[in-house]
């Protein structure tokens, strides 16, 4: 990647690109855990725009079905039940800060020279569609092993949850 | 059409900012929301792959379906865990959650 192709991206892409990376430096610095949990939210509906930039249409909307309709409700559950004592005059960061982001610009810096310096077998073609249609057939042909284990997975995070959640008798 | 490079170098952006939150979160639910962004970002260049590389079998929104599969009940055991560790410590930071050292 080079300046001048950042430049030629479409609007769409660099608009969305960039509500992501704002909305995610959001929810990872906010002090108050609730505009976390918002900014989560705008985050992936950011994000599915950038999938459906992708041609995964059926990804952009099972996205914003998972992750704002359900596991960012969880969250703000999770947040109103321990607000108390969760607020925001604490201090909301451990003495990592420096050293950690450090290590993640370092990191970053990494993983763009690799990505600009790595030849990727990139095939040119046309949109893709049906996606719907090659989602279903590939989970239930070519991954059906796994489709089956992440249902037994989905169990037991159910049941787990059940009993971790449940009040705990004391002896 | 933005070539492939500009989608993963958005991937390995968002993965490091989840990735600061996951190491300086005091919060454990702050923690929480930093692994997810993390896969998000993962599945952002499962995506991006799946476009440009696997552009016929579509492997990548497959497995980046499996990857929102494990994270909604990472979330519900993980939020489980903090409510049940609320309820003994009263606290949800993380540097409070010692009761395993002895």
């Amino acid at each position: 990647m080079n300046w001048s192709e950042l430049l030629s991206a479409p609007l769409a892409f660099k608009l969305l690109a960039l509500a992501a990376v704002i909305f995610a430096i959001a929810a990872v610095t906010l002090r108050n855990i609730f505009h976390c949990a918002l900014a989560l939210a705008a985050m992936f509906f950011a994000l599915s725009g950038v999938f459906v930039l992708l041609d995964a249409d059926f990804l952009a909307v099972v996205q914003i079905l998972i992750y704002v309709g359900a596991v960012v409700i969880l969250m703000i559950f999770a947040i109103v039940l321990t607000e108390r004592i969760a607020s925001a005059s604490m201090r909301q960061t451990n003495n990592l800060v420096i050293p950690g982001a450090l290590l993640c610009l370092a990191l970053l810096a990494g993983l763009i020279s690799v990505i600009r310096t790595a030849a990727w077998p990139v095939l040119e073609t046309g949109p893709q569609q049906e996606t719907i249609k090659i989602i279903g057939r590939q989970l239930l042909s070519t991954h059906v092993e796994a489709f089956e284990v992440a249902s037994v997975l989905l169990l037991a995070a159910l049941v787990g949850a059940v009993f971790l959640g449940k009040e705990i008798t004391k002896k | 059409m933005t070539p492939l490079s500009q989608y993963l170098v958005l991937g390995a952006v968002i993965f490091v900012i989840g990735l600061f939150g996951v190491l300086t979160r005091r919060n454990a639910i702050g923690i929480l929301i930093s692994i997810e962004i993390m896969l998000g970002a993962v599945n952002l260049n499962l995506v991006a792959f799946s476009r440009f590389v696997e552009t016929t079998t579509l492997n990548g929104q497959v497995f980046s379906v499996f990857v929102m599969t494990v994270a909604a009940g990472e979330a519900a055991v993980g939020l489980a865990l903090i409510l049940a560790l609320y309820k003994s410590v009263r606290a949800v930071f993380a540097d409070k959650f010692n009761i395993l050292k002895w």
